[in-house]
Parts: C-alpha cells; structure tokens; sequence
C-alpha cells in the first residue's frame, strides 16, 4: 500500500545514517587525536552539522516539505526567519529541560548545550523539514490518531526514540565504573545517537509490517 | 460506607509487611547490647582466692609492634617451597616462612579467623574489644563511632603505656583522644595504593628506633586496595606483598628483647578481592608472632591450634603485656605462648598456661554474667548449661590448686572447652546471619506485595456485597499460629515469637489469594462485562505501563549502591519524568487541546466533543501551568539536600545548619526573613484555601483551629526561630529571659498542636448552615425532587437519593443567594451551606497543615523554605490529578468510579521520597538530625521514648506528610470539578451533578472501595521498596558497601515504610471520622427523612 514511500524512507533512512557514520569515522581516520569520547563536543557538532545538512538536502529533494501557499520571496523569507528561530529556542528548551534533569546548571553549560543542540538536529530538524514551522502541527503529530502521512509516523517513531535514548543514557552516570563514557554529556549524547538510529531503522519496519493496519486521512 | 472492612483490610496488610520486615532484619541485622564496664588492674574476679588477678605478676613484654596489614589472607602469608610457578599472590612473603623455620622458638604463623561482618570497621572493633560486633551494637555511642566499650587499647592507655598509631584513619575515629602520638592518613579512596602505606613508612622505622613509645599501631592498606582495584591475581598485588615483606623484615632487625612482634591481617578477600561476607576466603587472614627473646616452649607440636579465632588476640596480648583482659572480651589466651605448669622459671615473669586460663575464665564467665543481666537474647538453656559447667570446673580448679596437685591435662582441656562454648553461643547469638528466617521475611512480604496490588485491583470486589468476609480468614491464622506454637513445643521445648508470627502471616496471605480468586471468578460468572475489565489485571501490558514502569526502575535502583548514594538525585529525575509523561500523555491522547473542527471529526475518528473548548482550554492551562509548579519546586528542593561521605564533592545545603551557627549577622537576617516569609506563606495559602471553599464561616472546633491556633502556632514557630538564633553572648542581661522563651515556646507550640489536633478530631465538620424562615415559602419555587428513571422506590433507595436532592436544593439556593447578594428580595435562599462541598477534604488539609507546622518545628530554620515547596509541591500535584481527571472524565473516556490512577499515586509516593531527602535527610545513621530531640527540651531527657520519638517524626516529616495527605488524592478531582462545569452550566447535565464530595456520600460503596484502592496502592509503592531493598541486603550480605549503604538503607526504607502505613491508616481513619460526622450531621439535619 505504501511501498513507495517505505523505500523512500528507507534509502533516506540509509543516507542520514551513512551521514553519521561517515562524521565519525573520516575525521578518525584524518584527524589525529580525535576520538568520539577524548573529543566529544567536536565529534558532537561534527554529527549534529552533518545529519542537519544532509536531512535538509534529502528532504527538500523529496518535496516533503508542505506546499507554501504564497511563493512570494518575502514569505519564504519570514518560514525560513521563523525556521531559524524555532531551531534557536528548541535549543534553549533542551537546555532547560536537560539541566532541570539535573545537569549541572553553571559549570558545565557548554557541554548541556551542545547536547541541546544535538537534540535539537535529532528531533526538531526533522519535524522542520517534514511539518515545516508550525507548532500547531508538531503538537498534532504526537497524537495517537495525529499522523497524516507515513512519514509522521516515521517522525513519531524517530523522535520518541531519540529522546528515549537521550533518557535512558543519563542512567549509568552516577555508577561509579569509572569509565570515559561515563562523564556528562556522553552517556547521554550516546544515547540519544544510538536511539535515533535505532529509530532509524525501526520506522521503516514498524511501518513495513503494520502497512495493512495504517490509515491515514489525506490532509 | 463500609468503614471497617476498609480499615481492617489496610491494617492486615499493614501487618503482613511488618511480620515480613520483621522476620527478614531479626534474621539479616544482627545486634548486641554493650556492657559499659571497663576491666582494672584492681578487680577481683569470683571466685576469688586471690587478692588481684589481672596485674598480679610481673609482664613478660614491656613493648608491641602491631603491625595490621589489612586483608593480608592466609594464602598471602603462606610459603610453599614446592610451588615452582607461584601466582602472584603466593610465596611472597617468604620472610615469615623463613623466621618460623630457622628460629621455631621465637615466632610462629597461624591461620588467624575473623567473625563476620569482616569489614574492616567492625574487624577492628572486634580485635580490640575481643568481642565480636555486630552491625548494630547497641550502646551510648548511637551517634559517634568512637568504640566506649572496654578495648585493649583503652587497657594500654589506663596502664600507662604510650601508644603511638598510623595509618588507616578509621582507627582515629574508633579510637579519638587515645593516642599519644597518631598519624592517620585518608582511607576512603580505594583506589589509591601508596598514600596511607608510604606514610606509615615515613614514620615507622625513625619512631621504633626511638624510645617514646610502648605500643606502637601500623595499619596498611595497601594490600586491601589493591584486592579491590585489581583483585588478588594481580602484578600490582605481587608488588605490594613484596614491599610488606620487606617492612617486616625491616621491623624484626629493629626489635628490641623485651619487644613483641604481631603481624597480622584483619581479614582475608575473596578471589575478587572483596570482602564483608562471611565465606573462608574472606575470614581467614593471617598472624604471625615475633619477638628476638624465646616466644615459644618448643618447636611446633600437635597440640597447637590449627586455627586462632580473631577473639583469641585479646587476652593473650592483655596478659603477656600485664594489663587487664577487656571487659567484654570473650577470647581465648594462645596457650602455646605460655609455658606448662612448673615451668615458668625458664621465663622471665609471665603466667602458666593454667593460671592464664583460669584468669581468662573467671573473666569470660563475669562478662556472661553481666550481659546475661542486661540482654536476654542468649538462650536462657545454654546460659545454664554454661553456669553449671564453670562452677564444676572452679571447684575442681580450687581443690587441685589448694592440695598443690600439679593439674590434670583433663582441667585444662576442659577449661578450654568452656572458653569455646562460651565463644561459640556468643556468635550463635550475634554474629550469623539466620538464612531462614530471612528467606522466610522475603517469601512473606513478596506475598504482601502481591496481596496489597491485588487488592488494590479487585478493592471493588473486595468491598463488595459478596466480598470475601472476615471470620474465616482470622479463624485460619489463629489456628495456623496456635499450631506453629504447639509445634515448636512439642519438637524443641520452647517457642519462638517469630516463627508464630510468619506462620500466621503466610496462612493467612495464602488464605486471602485463594478467596480473592474465587471472588473474582464469582464477580467475572455474575456480570459478563467486568469479566472483560477484571480479566486482564495481572497481563503485562498492562503492568508495564510508565508509572509502573518508572516505580520498578526506583525499585532497581536501590539494588545498586551508587544509586543509594545518589538516591535524591535519582528520585528527582523519576519525578520529573513522571511529571513531564502526565501532559505528553493527555496530549497523545487527544485530550489535552479542544478539539480542532478539522476532517478528524467528520471521519468519525474522534468522539463528538462532550466539553466546551473553552473549558478544556481552562483545564490544560491549570495542568500545564501546574506541571511547571511541579517541575520547579522539584527542581529548588535540590538545593536542600545534605551530603553522604561517599559523595566527594558535594556541599551540604547552607539551610541545614541551625541559625544560631551563622556567624555573618547580614546572612542570618536574610534566613530568618525568608523562612519567617515561607512559614507566613505555607499558613496563609492553607487559610485561603479553606476560605475559598467557605470552610471558615462555622462555628465549630476545627473553625476554631483553623482561625486562631494556626495563626497562633505559626507565630510561636517564628519567635522561637527568633529566639534559638540569638547568638550565645548577646544580649547578656536577657540571658534568663531567653532561655525560658527556649522552654516555654516550642512546648507552647507543642501544645496548641495537640490541642488542635483534639479538636479537628472531635468535630471535624466546617459546614455552616443557615435557615431563613422568611423566606422558606419560596422553597415550594424550586423543582421537586427528580428522580432517575431507572431507580425502583424502596425505602433505602428514596433515603439514598433524597440527600444529594437535600444538597442540590441547598447549593441552587447558595447559588442564588451569592447572585443576588445585592438584591435579597429577588430570590432569597432558603438553606446555605457553606462549605459542605469540601466537608472531607477541608479538616484533612487542616490536619495536615498542623502536623506540617508541627514537624517544622522539629527542623533548622532554614528548612521552612523547603516545606513551602513541599506544600506547593503537593498543591500542584492535586491540581494536576484534577484536571487530568477532569479532562479525561469529560471527553468520553472516564470509567466511572473516583479511582485514582497509578501515575498520581507514584509520583505521590516519590514526592515522600525526594522530600526526605530535601529536608536534608540521607539514609545514613551519622546525617540523623539528632537536634530535633532537644527542641523543648534542652536540658535533656530521661527517658528514652520521647526523644526517640521525636527524631523519628524529624527523620520521616516527608513521609508523614504525604501519608496523611494521600486521601486528598481521591477528594480534589471532586473539588476542583465544581469550577470547571460552573464555567458550563449550559451544559444541563453536568450543571445539576457539580456537588463536589457529596457524590462521595451518593455512592459509599465507591468511596470506600476508591478508598481501598488509593490506600493499597499507595502502600503498594512504598512496600516495594522496602521488598526491593530487602532483595538487595539479601543477595548483596557479602557486598563491600553492605554495612555503609544497604543495611542503613534498609533500615531506613522499613522504618518509612512503619511511618507512613501508621500515618496512612490515621489519614484514612480521619477520613472515616469525618464520614461518621457528616452522617449525624444529615440525620440531625432531615430528622424525616432518617426514620
């Protein structure tokens, strides 16, 4: 029923999670002394750039992006404004968020921020490029009966597992193993990237096997 | 409503959890009363046929060198020239080997056993006091960890003897003011292998060279860190065992003559390298004697011991340095290290064997008379077995000593065996853990935690009409408990407490599932349709949902000693995942926002809207407004909490000490204004509150209370505040006046509280009625009463219906009273109630601000600041349950019932949790905040009780709180609900039923089952912890952290758990009282209508 859009998904399902691999493993191999753990907030950034660039790239290719009704340049200009801005302050409520779980609120703000910022290209990128500037929307998505098309489900699948992720990695932070994973924000960002591709891989086969069960009324 | 069965239900399963505890900490915690008598040289032991015992002769050693290498295991000290390829741990201490082999007179090595708990603490409490320590040794000192009963090394400090220490700094702490010189370094680090071990060795061989010193203490630690950083199979522990054998061969070329040599380990390791438990690896250490003058008889002989206990070390060095054996020592002398009988003229001074033996006797024998005077828990038949065999033996003894017989080896073997008995009842007594009955504990409260989830589940079956009923269960357990009792007669002669108790708490457990199961089977064979709701109660999807979810990870996380240690931390990030899941959840169920007229609606997905948008725009925004509350008063709380040792850097919140230790004036002022401001807060909000649902317009006592004794009590609360601040020299002419104002205000405010709380308890009502006969012919303009279609016209049914028509009629006529206040004339009421809406919840705030007021009395001062979070913590949470409750209920999806949903009651549960630890509590003895004792009292008490007491309410405020409080859960969704249909009168349907908590009063069967419910669930979460923690002191016995963070802990949690299923059951039977009183009130009210 959907299998079009299910490849689609899965091949750019494929291309973001290439996109990471690739930010992790060329810089290693190029860069000397860079590590995922010893350089965290440069491997960090490093991903979060890459997974913002190519999903941009890959979804505008699509044409997921919904139809603008005006095509005036000053209209595009304020989506693109209000895109900016609504990146900026998923930022800040991360931050928020992340510190009101606990992170350390002063010493420590450049780390909880660029897991914010992590977050922020995970999730929020995502619901930008596939819902567009509309929070409306984005609270509508995360309805039971919200998803208007495959690819709001495969967003509810991605974020909740990203988040998840980002949750369950603040778990082995106050065991005392002493290992380099352990120290904030590691364990978290680990987190997050290990649910977001877990997410990755698990939207297209959740979708895939439920195929008969999915309904979807046209918007 | 059904009050006992509810009652009765909640107090046995109360009951279970506490035979559970019980059975589990009697067989798990082992405990030892201490006799606080000291041994001196003057004492005269009974028998007496000889002036003095202890000093008597003159001692064959003026000098020791103890020298403790902790977890040296005898495995370490063992050399086996046959071993080719040694591990590294083995044969590297070759120079024990090498001394006992070439000079056999002078020094031996022996396996040298612990007692259980081997951890390093207890290890050293039990080799100085020759006792042996159990985890909790009852005495004086509950509060510092200075050892006060009699110890060796107190002995050498009373002799005169000069002693000098280093190393572990945990024998500074045992042992404070006793040294006369002492360099203890950092023993907390485990990983650090050199620090302690290379301080030692700065000082240790310029200070034995030296002459200012008797008895000279070093403790190493190297070894025992590196057990647990490496485990024993390591280089590292090769390198550390080589560098021990060099210090002692460095030690013995040192020693002087007259100077004995004891290197010895406090207990072994296993093969990971830990230790605690009770296993051999982890008991059996080494020791090794020394001295340059002949130590020994002869050579090593078949006699010798093959095992000295670790008790053994006490007498033997209190007798051959000539001081008294310590009062509760229960060791045996080494006897190979006394000469035979007659041959004492080869040895300078000293004792023979049977002297030594018959001192340490008389001595062993009067510490079991004394302790057995104190403490009963030796078993009185041993107790006389004992006494019959020393008195045999002292008359035997006495006759050969007297003819000047030279003794029979038979005395001699047999006064050894009397000083093993002795040792062997003593650590029967304290020093095993009894597997069974702790298996038995666990076994009994899983069932009670299975038990209180079921009936939580099934609580309307429960309560039902054909509900299982009482007698039979009872008769059962009764039995059950009868026969254990006449069981234990018959097989071993006595009776033991505990084991009735667990026979009758399973019975009856087994008893209650089997009846709860046929209840069901009967409920799901009478109406078809429950049988679809019942059926699944125990699948797991169902009981995995989040707030289950979250209450399990809480329960795993107490098996985990980091996550002890960083509980308040843990339970906070719980919180708030709980928290931020209620609003996601509304939201993923489309009830959060009004519906959007969109496509969704006409397809049909969704259920037309049964609620104005307006309304449920109200409602999300009170949620969402009280959800960031409730994030942010969690989120402050965290700047309350105090600091375990085992949290390095971590500093303790600047609120928790007294004002009175602020030295800057500037910053004390400013605490005292804000804890003053939140104080003035916390009883303004609850007044207002309570003024807004119109409970303050009665006359009765709890008006009364309300109005004036909360005030009063807050202003005794801030001028003692006040009082206790001033510093200690100020205001030296007022110094009389201030300190009568110490007495007199707390126990001023102590007495208004109790007053308060008689009077909410004998008239709890805050209705206020009022009749105006002017205006009664207008009554005839109200409709009549209506009934429901479907409800036949019994006498019972007309009485049922006829109140809640009582209270319509008197709210309509409220109403219209409140909107024509201007305009009487119009439509005057005919009766006003005031304030019978909230009549439940009203005293029970009340209540639970009282006893919020009166706990913070037992706090510092700065702590009011976190108690007004607590309250507005708990306000937000009421309202966040309302509106939840209120938007679910009014789109479609309520399920009828005033149940209340698991993730209220988690969060609710958690909420004690993490406010125990933001009122600067930690389940930890030292962080008991011992202060709260003398609050009133501050010469000091005489009992015990009250004291006690009053700590425990200091250490559990939070729990107690939350526990009273926790039937506001069922009550506030009623409250709350008249102000979110008042907005939708238009709603017919929904206008005529606002009557707040009368519904309650419609429907008893519900209330009492909901009550049911929401107690047992609540008790459910708390009781899993306690199981969880149970669970983790069971499997982690052999833990490291055992004896520092899970048996405190459990403690901790049992004794939380007593608290709030105490308070619980006063909330609900409040609750009930206030029932009872609202029934009388009806009766007096309609004197027809009762009959």
């Amino acid at each position: 029923m959907w299998d079009h859009e299910i490849r689609a998904m899965a091949s750019t399902h494929a291309i973001i999670a290439s996109s990471v691999f690739m930010a992790t493993v060329l810089p290693a191999v190029l860069v000397p002394g860079f590590s995922v753990y010893g350089t965290h907030l440069l491997w960090l950034y490093l991903v979060s750039g890459s997974i913002a660039a190519v999903s941009v790239a890959v979804f505008w290719l699509l044409g997921l992006t919904p139809p603008t009704k005006k095509h005036s340049l000053g209209y595009k200009l304020s989506r693109l404004f209000r895109s900016v801005l609504y990146l900026f302050l998923s930022c800040l409520f991360f931050h928020t968020v992340v510190v009101l779980y606990g992170a350390p609120l002063i010493e420590s703000a450049l780390e909880t921020f660029s897991l914010a910022v992590l977050l922020t290209s995970l999730t929020t990128l995502r619901c930008l490029c596939i819902l567009g500037p509309n929070v409306q929307a984005w609270i509508r998505v995360f309805s039971r009966h919200g998803a208007m098309s495959v690819w709001d489900t495969c967003l509810q699948i991605t974020v909740a597992c990203t988040l998840v992720g980002a949750w369950v990695g603040a778990f082995p932070i106050p065991l005392d193993w002493d290992r380099p994973w352990q120290v904030w924000p590691v364990s978290c960002s680990l987190g997050a990237m290990i649910g977001f591709l877990t997410g990755l891989v698990a939207a297209p086969a959740w979708i895939h096997y439920h195929r008969k069960q999915l309904t979807y009324k046209c918007k | 409503m059904k009050a006992l069965p509810v009652l009765v239900l909640l107090l046995w399963v109360c009951a279970l959890y506490f035979a559970g505890i019980y059975l589990f900490v009697s067989g798990f915690l082992l405990v030892r009363l201490e006799v606080n008598r000291t041994s001196t040289c003057g004492d005269v032991l009974h028998p007496a046929e000889e002036p003095v015992d202890f000093c008597r002769v003159p001692p064959r050693f003026r000098r020791v060198v103890l020298l403790v290498i902790d977890a040296l295991k005898f495995d370490f000290a063992r050399f086996d020239r046959s071993n080719t390829s040694p591990r590294p741990y083995e044969n590297k201490l070759p120079v024990l080997e090498e001394a006992a082999s070439s000079r056999p007179a002078h020094s031996r090595l022996f396996p040298f056993r612990a007692d259980p708990p081997t951890t390093t603490m207890q290890r050293i409490k039990g080799f100085t006091t020759g006792s042996l320590p159990t985890f909790v040794d009852v005495g004086n000192n509950f509060a510092s960890s200075a050892i006060l009963e009699d110890n060796l090394i107190h002995q050498f400090g009373q002799t005169g003897k000069r002693l000098v220490f280093m190393g572990d700094d945990t024998w500074e702490s045992l042992f404070p003011k006793k040294f006369h010189r002492s360099l203890p370094f950092p023993s907390f680090n485990v990983k650090d292998l050199h620090t302690v071990d290379n301080g030692i060795l700065q000082h240790l061989y310029t200070t034995m060279v030296g002459d200012d010193w008797d008895v000279l203490v070093a403790h190493f630690l190297g070894v025992d860190h590196c057990g647990h950083r490496f485990g024993p199979d390591h280089a590292a522990m090769a390198e550390k065992l080589t560098q021990m054998d060099g210090v002692i061969r460095s030690v013995m070329e040192r020693l002087q003559d007259d100077t004995l040599l004891v290197v010895m380990g406090d207990h072994g390791m296993t093969d990971t390298g830990d230790h605690g438990g009770e296993s051999q690896k982890e008991t059996d250490a080494a020791v090794f004697l020394y001295s340059p003058a002949p130590l020994f008889p002869g050579p090593p002989s078949q006699s010798e011991p093959g095992v000295v206990p670790q008790t053994d070390l006490v007498p033997t060095l209190a007798l051959l340095l000539g001081v008294p054996i310590p009062y509760s020592s229960v060791g045996q002398v080494l006897l190979p290290l006394f000469p035979p009988h007659g041959q004492t003229g080869g040895v300078v001074g000293g004792l023979s064997q049977l002297e030594a033996l018959w001192i340490n006797a008389k001595q062993v024998n009067r510490f079991l008379e004394t302790y057995s005077s104190m403490a009963e828990d030796i078993p009185p038949q041993s107790l006389s077995q004992l006494r019959a065999e020393f008195s045999r033996l002292s008359s035997e003894y006495l006759a050969t000593v007297g003819e000047g017989r030279s003794p029979s080896p038979e005395l001699m073997a047999s006064l050894q065996a009397y000083l093993t008995s002795v040792r062997d009842t003593c650590r029967a007594t304290w020093a095993q853990f009894n597997p069974l009955k702790m298996a038995a504990g666990l076994s009994i409260l899983t069932l009670a935690c299975l038990v209180c989830f079921i009936s939580s589940e099934l609580s309307h079956v429960l309560i039902g009409d054909n509900g299982p009923g009482f007698k039979a269960p009872v008769a059962v357990t009764l039995l059950a408990g009868l026969c254990a009792v006449v069981g234990q007669l018959i097989a071993r002669g006595f009776t033991e407490m505990s084991w009735c108790v667990a026979a009758a708490a399973f019975s009856s457990e087994l008893v209650f599932l089997w009846r709860a199961r046929r209840a069901r089977m009967a409920g799901i064979a009478k109406n078809g349709s429950k049988a679809l709701k019942c059926a699944g109660w125990l699948m797991p999807h169902r009981l995995l949902t989040p707030p289950l979810l979250v209450a399990l990870l809480r329960c795993a996380s107490l098996l985990s000693d980091s996550y002890v240690i960083a509980e308040g931390r843990v339970v906070t990030f719980l919180v708030f995942s709980l928290a931020l899941y209620i609003p996601i959840h509304l939201n993923w169920d489309h009830l959060l926002l009004p519906p959007s007229p969109d496509p969704l609606k006409s397809a049909g997905l969704v259920p037309p809207p049964a609620l104005s948008p307006s309304t449920v725009r109200k409602e999300s925004t009170t949620l969402l407004s009280c959800t960031g509350l409730l994030i942010g008063s969690v989120y402050l709380s965290l700047s309350f909490h105090g600091c375990r040792e085992e949290q390095g850097s971590c500093q303790p919140s600047p609120f928790l000490s007294p004002l009175s230790r602020l030295q800057n004036s500037r910053l004390k002022n400013l605490h005292y204004v804000l804890s003053v401001v939140s104080l003035g807060f916390c009883t303004y909000l609850l007044r207002s509150c309570l003024r807004h649902y119109g409970n303050l317009n009665s006359s009765g006592g709890t008006v009364l209370v309300a109005r004036c004794i909360l005030p009063l009590l807050s202003v005794c609360l801030g001028l003692h505040w006040a009082v206790s601040a001033t510093a200690e020299d100020s205001f030296r002419n007022l110094t009389e006046f201030i300190s009568l104002a110490q007495l007199a205000l707390p126990r001023a405010a102590f007495c208004l509280l109790g007053l308060g709380l008689v009077l909410i308890w004998l008239d709890p009502l805050t209705v206020f009625v009022k009749t105006r006969s002017e205006y009664s012919s207008r009554t005839s303009t109200l409709p009549p009463p209506r009934y429901r279609a479907s409800t036949g016209i019994s006498p019972q049914a007309e009485l049922r219906h006829l109140i809640p028509q009582i209270y319509q009629r008197m709210r309509r006529s409220l109403d219209e009273g409140e909107l024509s206040a201007g305009s009487e004339v119009e439509s005057g009421p005919a009766v006003e109630a005031y304030g019978l809406g909230t009549v439940y919840s009203a005293p029970l705030l009340l209540l639970c601000g009282l006893l919020g007021i009166g706990l913070l009395l037992l706090h510092p001062e700065g702590m009011a600041l976190s108690f007004f979070l607590l309250l507005l913590e708990m306000a937000a949470l009421l309202h966040i349950h309302a509106s939840s409750t209120t938007l679910s209920s009014l789109q479609g999806t309520f399920s009828g019932g005033y149940y209340v949903p698991w993730t209220t009651v988690v969060l609710w549960s958690l909420a004690a949790t993490q406010f125990f630890h933001a009122t600067g509590h930690l389940p930890t003895f030292p962080s008991i905040q011992w202060g709260a004792a003398f609050v009133g009292f501050p010469d000091g008490h005489t009992g015990t009780i009250l004291p006690a007491s009053l700590v425990t309410l200091n250490t559990f405020a939070a729990h107690i709180l939350f526990a009273v409080a926790c039937p506001l859960l069922l009550f506030w969704p009623l409250v709350r609900e008249v102000r979110g249909s008042r907005g939708g009168e238009a709603f017919g349907e929904e206008g005529e039923d606002a009557v707040m908590e009368m519904r309650l009063r419609e429907n008893p069967q519900q209330f009492s089952s909901a009550l049911l419910q929401l107690s047992a669930r609540y008790l459910f979460i708390h009781g899993a912890q306690v199981f969880a923690s149970v669970c983790a002191a069971a499997i982690l016995r052999r833990h490291l952290m055992v004896w520092k963070v899970f048996a405190p802990k459990l403690m901790f949690e049992a004794s939380g758990f007593l608290v709030s299923s105490v308070f619980l059951l006063v909330g609900v039977t409040f609750v009930l009282r206030v029932d009872v009183a609202v029934g009388r009130w009806f009766k007096r009210l309609i004197p027809d209508a009762s009959r």
